[in-house]
């Protein structure tokens, strides 16, 4: 019983939010080690793209809401996001036009385009505020809970719940479906090897007849898609908030380099780690233990590591252990 | 056919008038001690570094102003000196990215070109770079031959491999060139190359000091002396 209830505790609020939280961290992460596999350069206007994408999903959402267009119980958001989707891809391409392709053009080393995209990413929290202000909006409907805390104790007869709020299984369904069809492009079609090629050696690709402007695009597109589709689920999930997707910069690239820089499959990876440490490293483990240890000597502290407040602080601390003892990525990255 | 070319890395020229040229099926060899300037003179008949002055001439085309991409299109197959294999793609997506512009049917290009690289076929589901020297420069001439060259130009297609692997290479180009496509090639391997050489080229400080078929460069003693070593 007690094993049970410890259970359930541990589940509710380390397990499955570390999942969701890792699922929509890693679909972001994706994102950056593409653009950097690619264009070989960290972009940090990836935020504010996902910022961007989920912004244009709230407003036609709320449009949709106004006009009684519904998918109960799914949230309406999720009919709202292949219009994101679109958005993003256009903004997203818009910026290459005009900003990085300047660059590229003139062979600039990384450094450059990278302090370029700092520039793109004020200036679009700049235009995001502009739109739809500095609010918070919570735009989830549809059903809130598959199974609520009060059902499942009244199935179990536990004393502990275990819910599962329904943006988090889609979060996962829709993170999972979107990571399996990237991965089939990228290792089985013909666009998607000369992707992989273009960015293990530009120049032996231009020698294959590989367009590389056609690749940027490609890599663009799917950026943009992959930033839209996490905001969103983030901002579903939680609540958007247009600040945090500064904050959320640290933590997609710290799951980035941890999966190796420019390897698809260590961003997912790398964006599962980074979620479970955070997560397990703030919460608070006092009940858990009490239901585990035996009478008299529970804990008395909280038994947190440390504090919520500090929480983009583990990130740092994994990036940094990470660069000591492995420093190309659990799937080696590239350096360069 | 590439004449007068004269060009460099930012301000300094490495290529001075230096003029290479060979025909169909046939084999063209370039010698020349290290920093001679032979990569440089491959580079910029490839259009991967803008002429000075020169021209260079495909098929009866002027095509000094082509990007190199255009360049495989109209039938120029390059395998570089250094970094000229994908490391991280299979060698069976190697060969694929070399088709990667062809209409034609890829997968029977894949298999005519694993008869004439059978340890390929063996491996063509490892990584290329997981492969020896050896094979890897056996990659690097199947992959630029999946593009259906006319031209063949291989920078050192040789370095690093036994003299086994050699022997084999060789005979491989040679076989290539007796299928109609020109060969031009840079060797280190001086003496072999020259003797499978229709033209051969001896290349000093970036100019043409020795043209001559492969074999009267091997009967002429000062080539002999200065560059075959003895
Ligand atoms: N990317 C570059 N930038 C500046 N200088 C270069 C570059 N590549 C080569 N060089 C210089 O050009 C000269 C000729 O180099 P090149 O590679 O053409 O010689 P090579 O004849 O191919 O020599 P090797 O036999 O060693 O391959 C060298 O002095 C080299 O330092
Ligand atoms: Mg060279």
């Amino acid at each position: 019983m007690e094993i049970a209830n410890a259970f359930a505790l541990l589940t509710n609020f380390v397990i499955i939010p570390s999942i969701t939280y890792g699922a929509q961290l890693s679909l972001s992460a994706l994102g950056v080690t593409i653009v950097f596999g690619i264009l070989r350069f960290a972009n940090f206007s990836h935020g504010e793209l996902m910022s961007f994408g989920a912004m244009v999903t709230i407003l036609i959402t709320s449009l949709f809401q106004t006009k009684g267009i519904n998918i109960f119980p799914i949230p309406t958001a999720l009919l709202a996001l292949p219009i994101g989707i679109i958005a993003t891809i256009a903004i997203a391409l818009l910026a290459d036009q005009l900003i990085f392709r300047f660059y590229r053009k003139n062979r600039s080393k990384p450094i450059i385009f990278t302090m370029a995209s700092l520039g793109l990413m004020f200036f679009m929290a700049g235009l995001i505020r502009i739109i739809i202000g500095p609010n918070e909006y919570s735009f989830a409907d549809g059903a809130r809970f598959l199974i609520s805390f009060r059902d499942f104790k009244a199935i179990t007869g536990w004393d502990q719940g275990i819910a599962i709020k329904q943006t988090q299984l889609i979060t996962l369904v829709v993170t999972l479906i979107v990571v399996i069809n990237l991965l089939w492009f990228i290792y089985k079609t013909r666009w998607g090897k000369a992707m992989r090629a273009y960015s293990d050696n530009e120049d032996l690709a231009l020698l294959s007849g590989i367009n590389p402007e056609r690749v940027v695009l490609l890599a663009w597109i799917i950026a943009g898609a992959l930033a839209c589709v996490a905001g969103t689920l983030y901002s579903l999930d939680k609540i958007y908030k247009p600040f945090i997707f500064t904050q959320i910069t640290l933590p997609v690239f710290a799951a980035t380099i941890i999966g190796g820089i420019g390897q698809p499959i260590g961003a997912v990876l790398g964006g599962f780690v980074v979620a479970f440490s955070e997560v397990a490293v703030t919460y608070s483990f006092k009940k858990f233990l009490t239901y585990l240890a035996p009478t008299n000597w529970e804990p008395q502290g909280l038994v947190q590591l440390i504090s919520t407040d500090y929480k983009y602080a583990v990130s740092y601390i994994i990036l940094i252990v990470v660069l000591l003892l492995r420093p190309t990525g659990i799937i080696p990255g590239k350096t360069t | 056919m590439a004449t007068g070319m004269t060009c460099g890395y930012g301000g300094t020229y490495i290529v001075n008038d230096c003029a290479l040229w060979v025909n169909k099926g046939e084999i063209a060899v370039i010698v020349g001690p290290n920093g001679a300037g032979k990569s440089t003179a491959m580079k910029a008949v490839f259009g991967m570094l803008n002429l000075c002055s020169g021209s260079v001439v495909f098929n009866g085309d002027d095509i000094t102003h082509l990007a190199p991409q255009e360049r495989v299109r109209i039938g120029m197959g390059f395998v570089p000196q250094n970094r000229n294999v994908f490391v991280s793609l299979s060698v069976e997506e190697n060969l694929e990215m070399g088709a990667f512009i062809s209409d034609s049917n890829v997968s029977t290009l894949k298999e005519q070109v694993f008869e004439l690289f059978p340890i390929l076929a063996e491996k063509r589901n490892q990584l290329a770079g997981n492969l020896s020297g050896g094979q890897r420069q056996q990659v690097a001439v199947a992959r630029a031959l999946m593009t259906q060259p006319r031209l063949l130009m291989l920078d050192e297609p040789t370095a690093g491999v036994s003299p086994i692997v050699m022997d084999e290479l060789f005979d491989r180009i040679v076989e290539i060139a007796l299928t109609g496509v020109a060969v031009i090639m840079v060797e280190q391997n001086a003496r072999q190359a020259l003797e499978i050489a229709d033209q051969g080229f001896v290349l000093v400080q970036g100019s043409n000091r020795f043209i001559d078929s492969g074999k009267l460069l091997l009967a002429n003693e000062e080539v002999r002396r200065s560059f075959l070593g003895g």
